[in-house]
Order: structure tokens, then C-alpha cells, then sequence
């Protein structure tokens, strides 16, 4: 029994993990940035979530608004810092790092200006559904519950969705194009800069969705602090790296082998190895499949 | 006379790569800017599309001012540029390099009829239609950069060096097309060429380019037999 749950429980976290993974490659795919003021968009967004909830009452609602409000937020750091910063810094050796840098910063500016606006205490989003397991007979329950349940098809949805969009849409030609070569795109006719706003902005709403069920999943606290989000923003990117960083379909799968490795070394090795255990398994990975678990071997042609 | 540049002038930092350059190529017209590395043609080129800035004169498009223009604007406008080194996207397939150079219209219908067009025009490219750009070889790599370049139903197409890294058989099937394609498909073309009596043997205009400046401007077939022209890039 206890094996099972082990991996239910690292099946969920890891598909909000999966989530926070989608999002650092939506960034990359359409920008080829890895932003890591990801998980801070996300905890602005949750904050989203909570005024929704606390006003209107509703989780349901609150779901939707969260996204908006990341979205919104995430087009208007790409405006704001991407733009203006990158027409700066786009020559020399600092070039390719600028950005990755800006964002650092900007988790913390974030961190901050949220604590300011909410302060720093526990706030509670309560889930919607129940996060009671599943009754298996009398004695028996499961870890598993139908909010696990939702996340997951949730998370699957939205790997879908998002995989259509990339590989069957014109505008998922143009958010690869821009990405990979910005100046044949924008001889091509797309209107890179739009382009790439909007690939950020998929990636706040993705993760609003992530940071609010990282919260419900949970005891529903959350602060600015919490560790929960640290280990949002570490495992989403390390599950995105395990996945290849350029694939959706990879960050969903790195994000599950992650959350379920996880669940099992602090099971059955040592639940003190929290922070230390997905950075050990990127280690391995990277030592096994450098090009991730997805990944393409680029080609080359003399 | 569709395309007319009037004084243009454009730097790279410091160092002025286009020093007052004056070109008028009326429409219908294949024209090649000839000259040696470092002559400025790729600056120019570059500056007609909107990739550089200009720092001084004017660049006028069908009697509308086009200086300092975006590229993705000028693209709407009929201007198609193929820049240097094969510009495709490796990770992206043939077809969807050819997609690419057709969303702006946002026409299934006309893409596809676009598409069937440069298949015909380029049959390899249709042969490796669903392969990723990054197992062509360089000839095809080119054609496929040229091919993206119609799929925007241009009207001015500027071409920088084509033939640059392909073998001569290619080289020769390459400029035939781009001849081919003027007549048409009725295209005004700016050729930017090393390869200068490959150039010069199928454009109806010539204008040679050294140091930034414009140093002779003629009929292509005259500046074949000029001797000057002959000596320092014709090699006779």
C-alpha cells in the first residue's frame, strides 16, 4: 500500500511541477530565455487567486482570473524588462546572460512587493474539491483523492492543448520561429515582438495554474517564504532541464519522473534530503542523457 | 522606377560601411551590386530590408518612403529579403520554413497555393518536404531560403550572395532560377553578389560598390566588357 501512495503522491506534486516545467519551456520556446521569475509570477498570481476567492468566493472563478492576471503580467515584464533591456544589452558577451539575470532580480523585486502589499503571514486558499483519498474498502484508503485526480487531468489538458498549439498552429510556427531565428522571422513577415510577449504570457497563465495548486495541494498556506514555492521554482526548472527544455511532452514527463523520484528518496531514504533530492537526480540525468529526456541531438551539416 | 535610394549612408559603430549611395532600379529590373568583401553590399542590402538603420538619406518604394521601416512591415509591403548564409531554420522542416514566409497574409487558400508554386519551381524542396531544414544540403538549404522568400508574394526581392559555398553546377542552376523567377514572376530584384560575371551574366543592370561608394553604374553587359570591371573582378 504504501509504495502506491508513495507514487500518487509524487505523481501529483510532480504534475505541478510538470506545470511550473511548462512554463520555463513555453518562455524558452518562444523567447530562448529561462526566466527565472517564473515561480514569483506564479506567487503574484496566487495572490490573484486569493483576492478572487476571498471576494467573489469562488475557487472556480478565482482559477481563471489568476491566469489572466498572470498572463497580463508576465506580457508586461517581457515589454517592460525583455524589451527595453535586451535593445541595451544585445551586443557583447553580456548579451546572452542579461536577460536570465534580470530575471533573477526580478524574483526577488517580486518577493518583496508582495510581502509589502499582503505582509509576510500564511494566507489560506481552501481547495474546492476534496483532498480526501479515495476509500478502497473499510480499512484501506488511498493518498489519492479527486483533486489529485483533477491536477492530473488538468496538467494533461493542458500539455495537449499547449502541444497543438506549438506544432499544429501558424501562430505555433511563428512562436518557434521567433525563438529560434528572430531576425529570419521578422524577414519573414512575423511580428517577433508580439510574438514573443504572448509566449510569455502563456507561460504566466501556466503558471498562476501551478502556483494555486501547489497551494490546495497542500494545507492551502502559502506566503511569499514558503518553501513550497521554492520548490516550485527549483523542481519546475530542473523537471523542464530533465526534459530537454525544448519540449512540452519532456517537461510533463520530466516533471512526473521528477516528482515521483522524489516522493520515494524522502519516503524510503530520508525525508531531511527535500531540497537536496532533485538536484542530485539532475545530476544523474544530465550524467546519463545529457540532451534530457526528450531532447534532440542537434544535427549538423558541414 | 520602383526602388530609389537617394544619399544613403549607414554605419557599423564607427566605421561608415555606405557613404552616400545613390541607386535607382526601375520595376522589372534584375540588378546586381558587384564589389569585394567589405564593400559594403551586405550593409546595404540590410538597410533596404530594415535589418540596419540608416544614419542619413532616403529610401523610397514604389514613390512611398520606406527609410528606417521595420522588416516585418516592409515584408507587407512586397520587400522579401534573402539574407547571407542560407537563412533557414535549421530545427524547423522544408515545409515549415516555406509556411513561415506566408503567415503574415493569413491565407490557407493562398499559402497553399503558394507553396505548390515553389514546389514546382524547386521539385526537390518537395521531395523533402516533411525532412528537417538541417539535413539539406547547401544548395537546397538556398533554394529552400529563396522559396520561403516567394511564399510572401514579393514584389522586390534582394538577394545577398546566393552563390556563396555551393558548387558550380549549383551556382549555375541557382542564378538561372533567380532569371527565370524575375521574368515570371514579374520581380524586381537587387542581387548582392562575389561571384560578379555570374551576376553580371544574367542582370539587365550592374552597379559596382567599393568602400561604400558607388564607383560605376551601367548596363550588366557593358560592365562585362569594361576593362577596369574586367580587371579587378572579372579576373580578365
Amino acid at each position: 500500500m504504501q509504495p502506491l501512495n508513495t507514487f500518487l503522491i509524487g505523481l501529483t506534486a510532480g504534475a505541478i511541477y510538470a506545470l511550473m516545467a511548462i512554463a520555463f519551456v513555453l518562455v524558452w520556446r518562444s523567447t530562448r530565455v529561462v526566466n527565472f521569475a517564473q515561480a514569483g509570477m506564479a506567487l503574484l498570481s496566487t495572490y490573484f487567486g486569493y483576492e478572487a476567492v476571498s471576494r467573489l468566493g469562488s475557487f472556480w472563478i478565482a482559477l481563471p482570473v489568476a491566469m489572466i492576471g498572470g498572463a497580463l503580467f508576465a506580457a508586461l515584464v517581457e515589454f517592460i524588462l525583455m524589451r527595453l533591456l535586451v535593445k541595451h544589452a544585445s551586443s557583447g558577451p553580456i548579451a546572452g546572460v542579461a536577460p536570465i539575470i534580470a530575471t533573477l532580480g526580478l524574483l526577488g523585486v517580486i518577493k518583496s512587493v508582495v510581502t509589502m502589499i499582503w505582509g509576510g503571514q500564511d494566507l489560506v486558499i481552501v481547495a474546492p474539491i476534496s483532498n480526501n483519498g479515495f476509500k478502497i474498502n473499510e480499512t484501506t484508503t488511498l493518498v489519492f483523492s479527486p483533486l489529485k485526480l483533477f491536477i492530473l487531468g488538468v496538467v494533461l489538458i493542458l500539455l495537449i492543448v499547449l502541444t497543438i498549439l506549438f506544432q499544429k498552429t501558424n501562430l505555433g510556427l511563428a512562436l518557434r520561429a521567433s525563438a529560434h531565428a528572430p531576425e529570419i522571422a521578422r524577414l519573414s513577415g512575423i511580428r517577433v515582438d508580439g510574438v514573443r510577449t504572448l509566449g510569455w504570457a502563456l507561460a504566466g497563465a501556466a503558471g498562476a495554474v501551478a502556483g494555486l495548486f501547489q497551494t490546495v495541494n497542500g494545507n492551502g498556506n502559502f506566503s511569499p517564504d514558503s518553501a513550497e514555492f521554492s520548490l516550485l521554482l527549483v523542481s519546475g526548472f530542473i523537471a523542464a532541464v530533465i526534459g530537454g527544455l525544448d519540449s512540452l511532452f519532456g517537461a510533463v514527463l520530466g516533471g512526473l519522473f521528477l516528482g515521483v523520484a522524489i516522493s520515494f528518496v524522502l519516503m524510503y531514504v530520508s525525508s531531511g534530503l527535500f531540497f537536496i533530492a532533485p538536484f542530485v537526480i539532475l545530476l544523474l540525468v544530465l550524467f546519463i542523457r545529457p540532451q534530457g529526456i526528450i531532447g534532440v541531438k542537434a544535427g549538423r551539416r558541414a | 522606377m520602383s526602388l530609389n535610394v537617394s544619399n544613403l549612408t549607414v554605419h557599423h559603430g564607427a566605421i561608415c560601411a555606405v557613404n552616400q549611395v545613390s541607386l535607382a532600379v526601375p520595376t522589372g529590373t534584375l540588378a546586381t551590386i558587384i564589389g569585394s568583401n567589405g564593400a559594403g553590399k551586405t550593409t546595404l542590402l540590410r538597410a533596404l530590408s530594415g535589418l540596419n538603420k540608416p544614419t542619413s538619406g532616403v529610401v523610397n518604394w514604389m514613390g512611398q518612403a520606406i527609410t528606417g521601416e521595420k522588416p516585418e512591415n516592409l515584408v507587407r509591403m512586397g520587400i522579401s529579403h534573402v539574407s547571407e548564409g542560407k537563412s533557414v531554420i535549421p530545427e524547423l522542416t522544408v515545409k515549415e520554413n516555406l509556411e513561415l514566409g506566408a503567415i503574415w497574409r493569413k491565407n490557407s487558400r493562398e499559402m497553399k497555393e503558394s507553396m505548390d508554386q515553389v514546389v514546382q519551381i524547386f521539385p526537390r524542396l518537395g521531395e523533402r518536404i516533411s525532412q528537417r531544414s538541417d539535413t539539406l544540403s547547401g544548395g537546397e538549404r538556398q533554394m529552400l531560403a529563396i522559396g520561403r522568400a516567394i511564399m510572401s508574394k514579393p514584389k522586390l526581392l534582394l538577394l545577398d550572395e546566393p552563390s556563396l559555398g555551393l558548387a558550380p553546377l549549383v551556382v549555375e542552376q541557382i542564378f538561372q532560377t533567380i532569371q527565370d523567377l524575375t521574368i515570371q514572376m514579374g520581380l524586381t530584384v537587387v542581387l548582392v553578389e562575389q561571384n560578379a560575371m555570374g551576376a553580371l551574366k544574367i542582370a539587365d543592370l550592374g552597379i559596382v560598390l567599393n568602400l561604400g561608394k558607388v564607383v560605376a553604374v551601367d548596363h550588366a553587359q557593358a560592365l562585362i566588357q569594361d576593362p577596369a570591371v574586367r580587371a579587378a573582378y572579372l579576373g580578365y
